[in-house]
């Protein structure tokens, strides 16, 4: 049996950073235990020699040549931003009060 | 006429306008009327882009008109997956959290279909940052199957696959992660390719799974799909995964397909672990029919065993979910799409999290904290590592597969079009939709889903799905349009044309 419990869902979700209600964590604690149980028979397949796989293709040291290319200008790059002041992201407090 | 141009193949479609017995603007326009007419019945499109597709056509005929040498697809419309950005349309991912955003890049597959004048009808629906089966996980609300209204289109890109499949387009893009472009071909009776990881840039794509992820065609028929893979296809310096060698001409594999004979001599393996039980019987039927035919015209089959497949799935769902939920953290209310102001005293980190709890579907969620409970401390070893080396099991089956066979062979799905409502509650039952098509994901490899006819017991499409080794995507071609005219010839017409005109329109 897994050991998904609402407490652990909560904190995984503040990991995450979801405000999660308090209806999705119960839901979510129900519907996580049962996918973990069944993905957990993957321990079975494996043992300590077999080697991981990360990609599917396995490439290494890609570079390209170093030279300026075309990018988005200032404007573009905040275009879509929710909020901005003086050509910068805005963002809320980053320390609580106390 | 215009009826009859939304009935055509894109390669059709190229023959016409080559001639100038039509013009692109005309054939643009009549996809627009077949979109204004069952657009609203069938849901495909979040967005459309009428003005400047026709703009695009009306340019490709005045260059025509020059004499200036045009791509071969040119004036050819076609539909993009709302999760490939486009400057001039919203892209969204199916998801609340970019409602409205006008990304400030073109992906590279988009600048090349802008590049080679293919006009951009508009962009589909998929379910949210496409993480599902059957469009139901949409923000924006699910698709709808062309052959039954109330069945599913298939997921995550039913948006795509339902406008090949109502002639609303004969091309479209789709993105493939664990068979987010094949299950829908199968379950419409269209054609969908997942190519070689690396073959088609993914700059641009909305990243869901980076390590599966894969850009490709959607379409009515086997050679369709190889000429639109041909023009996306191709080394880009944006993406570190693209591969830097060429794969070839699909077109050129497709049309040796078509000739008589193509199919004497291929070895065709059957994968043990993808027949028989769990397959829905008319599945295993039409499944059947194909393999015997193909005999008939000379292929050889063995059956191959993969026995790592039985863990698949579960590799699957706790890879995915690790990677999306690192893809997904961007979604910060700082840089790009929504913001939501929580209660009480705001900062960052509030902001944060009242911004992903209202921004986020149901399964979004669901997959982010799986994800971020795969990789925390306790359980990595356990789950994502334990993942990892599956991964390396399934390549291995695959290798010695390749040894045996040119190609392998299952049915794309276990069921045909499900209906909606039916594994919308139900995660583990909606994830076993994928079991066939997962593993050419976590190895890498291409597969391809072609129709190959009706379920006795419910008249909806079914699909066959052939593998072939990383790079070898012709193959896929070959013998995908192989049989193609194979059951074209049987049936003495074109699979799509089993489909009853859309009911009450």
């Amino acid at each position: 049996m897994s050991d998904i419990t609402p407490e652990l869902v909560r904190h995984l979700a503040s990991l995450a950073r979801i405000d999660l209600k308090e209806d999705e964590v119960i839901r979510f604690t129900e519907q996580l235990a049962l996918i973990v149980d069944s993905v957990a028979k993957i321990s079975n397949a494996i043992d300590a020699s077999t080697p991981s796989t990360s990609h599917p293709i396995a490439m290494s040291n890609v570079y390209r040549d170093d030279v300026v290319e075309p990018s988005l200008s200032q404007e573009q790059a905040l275009s879509g931003a929710p909020d901005q002041a003086q050509g910068r992201f805005k963002v809320n407090a980053i320390l609580d009060e106390e | 006429m215009s009826q009859d141009l939304t009935r055509k193949t894109a390669s059709e479609l190229a023959q016409l306008l080559a001639t100038k017995e039509v013009s692109a603007v005309e054939v643009t326009k009549a996809h627009l009327d077949r979109i204004a007419s069952v657009g609203d019945s069938v849901h495909s499109f979040l967005h459309h882009n009428n003005e400047s597709a026709l703009a695009t056509a009306k340019q490709v005929d005045e260059l025509r008109a020059a004499g200036e040498p045009l791509a071969e697809l040119a004036g050819v419309p076609i539909a993009v997956k709302d999760n490939l950005t486009t400057t001039d349309a919203p892209t969204t991912a199916g998801s609340k959290m970019l409602e409205g955003w006008l990304p400030p890049y073109d992906a590279t597959v988009v600048a090349k279909l802008r590049k080679a004048m293919l006009p951009i009808l508009g962009k589909t629906n998929l379910d949210e940052f496409a993480m599902g089966s059957s469009t139901e996980f949409s923000a924006f609300g699910p698709s709808r199957n062309p052959w039954d209204l109330e069945r599913i289109p298939g997921g995550s890109g039913g948006g795509s696959s339902s406008v090949v499949a109502s002639f609303q387009a004969p091309l479209a893009i789709g993105s493939d992660t664990g068979g987010s472009i094949r299950f829908p071909a199968a379950v419409t009776g269209t054609v969908g390719i997942k190519p070689t990881y690396g073959a088609v840039s993914r700059y641009g794509l909305i990243a869901l799974a980076s390590s599966l992820d894969q850009i490709g065609p959607v379409t009515r028929n086997v050679l369709d799909a190889a000429l639109l893979q041909d023009l996306i296809a191709g080394h880009d310096p944006h993406d570190s995964t693209s591969l830097p060698e060429s794969l070839g001409s699909m077109a050129d594999a497709a049309r040796a397909g078509l000739q008589p004979g193509s199919l004497k001599g291929i070895k065709v393996g059957i994968i043990k672990q993808l027949t028989g039980a769990g397959f829905q019987a008319g599945v295993t039927t039409r499944f059947e029919e194909s393999l015997k035919l193909m005999v008939e015209a000379g292929a050889e089959l063995v059956e191959v065993d993969c026995p790592s497949f039985e863990y698949a799935i579960d590799a699957y769902y706790l890879i995915l979910p690790a990677e999306a939920s690192s893809n997904l953290a961007k979604f910060d209310s700082v840089r790009f799409g929504a913001r939501t102001m929580p209660e009480g005293n705001p900062t960052i980190e509030r902001v944060m999290a009242a911004t992903r709890e209202a921004g986020f579907g149901p399964e979004v969620k669901r997959r982010i904290i799986l994800g971020t409970y795969a990789l925390s401390s306790g359980s990595y070893d356990k789950f994502y590592g334990a993942a990892l080396k599956v991964r390396t099991l399934i390549q291995r089956d695959f290798d010695a597969a390749f040894a045996k066979a040119d190609v392998l062979v299952s049915p794309t799905a276990p069921t045909t079009a499900f209906k909606f409502g039916d594994k919308v509650a139900d995660p583990l039952a909606m994830y076993l939709n994928d079991v066939a098509t997962i593993p050419a994901n976590l190895a890498g490899i291409p597969g391809i889903s072609v129709p190959i006819g009706l379920a006795p017991e419910d008249n909806l499409p079914v699909g066959i799905q052939f593998l072939a080794p990383a790079r070898q995507d012709a193959k896929l071609y070959h013998v995908g349009a192989a049989l193609e005219g194979i059951l074209e010839n049987l049936w003495g017409k074109r699979m799509i044309d089993f489909a009853n005109e859309l009911k009450g329109i």
